[in-house]
């Protein structure tokens, strides 16, 4: 790099992490297809078990083509570092457990993806841990709910599947005076789409299942650090900045003053609950990295013509997405995404709860290129009724908290030419009409 | 550990280990705008076999009491005191950037002290571009952009870290932003200002050990040679492809090298 600036996103999306392989030249990541790897001699294999150099051991820990994931997404989300996961879920899991112990507490928005929901409300009490729900766009209540115990604030950059835009500055904002890290689900956003660590986030996680691999192939979830966050000052993070008794009383925050974080996630998060990406998985995933700016630039265009013909249309009740006037986080949208919201939207069919469900119902099942599925951002266009597959653990007033109607559906719009897309809507519009 | 010294606070890595006053020390001098963790790669191995290690946080620079002493003279004599305060008579020294100046100046004026001295990323005189030193002294983040990019060598900039996962510009421009304010121009000017004695040097009578990265933009490997050159007992070390940021970029390189030296 010959001036003073670093490289730009398109070109580390498709370079970041990676050098061609040294044995053969290959020009492609190599995919590391193996769980282990030779030590040069015993002195070697001792120091690399103790941290004393940098290296791979064993893949559950450490794998060098997942690490090419890793580096790529730190480097397109500004942040110093990276794990790869199993999947989002696991990334999610792998944050919390690294920051707290039982007996801790979570502030959270309401508007969660399903998943998500699910491990904070049923499961994680289970093992101490509780959460409480808020409103994403009462900034004051993320305030008002923190606890004393409290040790992590929780958003996601869009909301699934409402699209509640998260004011990530005023939810950063809230947490830091508390000494809280926020992190958010970037899944919906992408690099591209928002940096939400220019914007105050701490920690970011993507199910890379989504946007990141974009093809619908693999999945997996990563967990990225900025490294801002002060453990240490924040005095609420013991297990980072105190001795760990599992690692011959390594204090996280001193062996790296700023990668402490994500040495703990490595050295005892992958290792003791061992949730990793494969390496073939990891290769998949980088596939779809390498195109992901052109990727996000076409599913933007194409989700806005969508918008604009199913907003006009007949047949729709309402279109839930920022870029519309009427959605309640419009003018926070234009600041916090100046490149578009994304390629997933919700609308409602006309005909009332019963009707819109009944309608929903043959909508879908007229749709011949949109596929009925539960996944979101594939290079395909996706469908699905969230009422009654994502959220479908949700009651009427969760749901109603989280935005969703029961004949909401949920679109996740693809690279396909948006005259054949619209066609196919024009079509499936028709049929929920009909008596 | 924290220790007190010359009177103030100083934070020092000691890779958890208790110091045993048998064991021969390696003291690990880090660079401007940075703290002990830009030697996490080298020391933690040295303190477990066989050495104690000390690595400082310098006055003003992570966890240790600041002001940011201003010139390499005081830092030198600050290194004195962190080992007074450790209980240590001497050690062998090793330095990278402004670090390899403190360990250079504390090795003329402590020969009893320096049982053998490693420079890192070195260069003396060590001249701060004056666009860098401006904007060091505005407190721009504009200047550690500067830093990162010349910093690290081509390869870097791409990545492909040997610390699986992680980032390097990115470690490299958050350590640098917890740093205070003021902080880098104190350090850039220390290192500006600074104009060892040839003959002092040249009499060096410890084993000296110049590493240097062919691709290095902050103290080019020409500069290195020449201070190499000016000492008697030097030997040189070029590490084909690396930048400035040595430690990071090759890790292993380093810590190799450093084995066979020290």
């Amino acid at each position: 790099m010959a001036g003073s600036k670093s490289f730009s996103f398109d070109t580390l999306s498709l370079h970041a992490g990676q050098q061609p392989d040294p044995l053969y030249g290959a020009r492609a990541t190599p995919i590391y297809q193996t769980t282990s790897f030779v030590f040069k001699d015993t002195d070697h294999a001792a120091a690399l078990f103790n941290m004393e150099r940098a290296g791979h051991v064993y893949s559950r820990i450490s794998n060098p083509t997942c690490a090419v994931l890793e580096e790529r997404l730190a480097a397109l989300e500004g942040g110093i570092g990276a794990i790869a996961t199993a999947s989002g879920q696991a990334a999610l899991h792998l944050a919390i457990v690294t920051l707290m112990d039982a007996g801790s507490h979570i502030v959270a928005s309401s508007a969660l993806y399903g998943g998500s929901h699910n491990l904070l409300h049923y499961t994680l009490p289970r093992f101490g841990i509780t959460t409480t729900f808020v409103n994403p766009r009462d900034v004051d209540a993320f305030r008002a709910a923190i606890q004393p115990n409290t040790r992590l604030v929780f958003g996601e950059t869009l909301g699934n599947p409402g699209l509640d835009v998260l004011d990530v500055p005023r939810v950063a904002a809230v947490a830091h005076a508390a000494g809280l890290p926020l992190l958010v689900d970037a899944t919906f956003t992408t690099p591209y789409l928002m940096q939400p660590f220019a914007l105050g986030a701490d920690l970011i996680y993507h199910s890379a299942t989504k946007f990141l691999g974009g093809h619908g192939v693999a999945i997996g979830g990563v967990l990225v650090d900025s490294g801002k966050f002060d453990w240490e000052a924040s005095g609420k993070f013991a297990l980072l900045s105190e001795p760990y008794t599992g690692f011959h009383d390594m204090v996280f925050d001193e062996e790296s003053t700023v990668a402490a974080f994500l040495l703990r996630a490595r050295r005892e998060g992958l290792r003791d609950f061992g949730a990793c990406m494969s390496p073939m998985n990891a290769f998949n995933i980088l596939q779809g990295v390498e195109t992901l700016p052109l990727r996000m630039q076409r599913h933007v265009e194409n989700t806005r013509k969508i918008v604009a013909f199913l907003a006009s249309h007949a047949a729709v009740d309402a279109v839930v997405y920022p870029e519309l006037a009427d959605h309640p986080d419009h003018e926070l949208a234009k600041k916090l995404l100046p490149k578009g919201c994304g390629a997933i939207f919700t609308f409602s069919l006309k005909g009332g709860q019963a009707g819109g469900r009944a309608a929903g119902r043959r909508f879908i099942d007229a749709l011949r290129i949109f596929s009925h599925l539960a996944n979101v951002g594939d290079a395909k266009s996706l469908v699905i009724h969230p009422a009654s597959t994502t959220h479908f653990r949700m009651d009427a007033a969760a749901l109603r908290a989280a935005g969703i109607g029961e004949g909401t559906v949920r679109l996740s719009v693809g690279l396909e030419d948006t005259d054949d897309l619209i066609e196919d809507l024009s079509r499936a519009l028709y049929a929920s009409q009909k008596v | 550990m924290m220790l007190r010294v010359l009177g103030r606070p100083a934070y020092v890595y000691t890779a958890g280990r208790a110091l045993d006053k048998k064991l021969p020390t390696v003291v690990f001098v880090h660079g401007g705008e940075q703290d002990h963790s830009a030697w996490a790669l080298q020391c933690r191995y040295f303190a477990y076999h066989g050495r104690n290690v000390l690595v400082p946080d310098l006055p003003g620079h992570g966890r240790s009491t600041g002001p940011a002493l201003g010139s390499i003279a005081e830092l030198a004599q600050w290194v004195a005191g962190l080992l007074d305060a450790a209980g240590i008579h001497d050690a062998a020294v090793a330095g990278h950037s402004m670090g390899s100046l403190i360990a250079l100046e504390f090795a003329v004026r402590n020969p009893a002290r320096t049982i053998s001295l490693a420079l890192l990323g070195t260069a003396a005189p060590m001249v701060v571009a004056p666009p860098l030193l401006a904007s060091a002294k505005a407190n721009e983040h504009a200047g550690l952009e500067m830093i990162n990019a010349w910093s690290h060598g081509s390869r870097a900039h791409l990545g492909g870290n040997t610390l699986p996962g992680m980032w390097m510009l990115g470690m490299n421009m958050r350590l640098m932003e917890r740093q205070a304010p003021d902080v880098l121009y104190a350090d850039f000017s220390a290192c500006n200002d600074y104009a060892p004695a040839p003959a002092a040097v040249s009499g060096l009578k410890c084993p000296v050990l110049i590493i240097a990265g062919s691709r290095d933009q902050m103290t080019p490997p020409r500069a290195a040679m020449e201070l190499s050159q000016g000492i008697a007992h030097a030997r040189m070390l070029v590490l084909e492809g690396a930048g400035h940021a040595l430690m990071a970029e090759q890790p292993d390189a380093v810590l190799d090298a450093l084995i066979d030296f020290l």
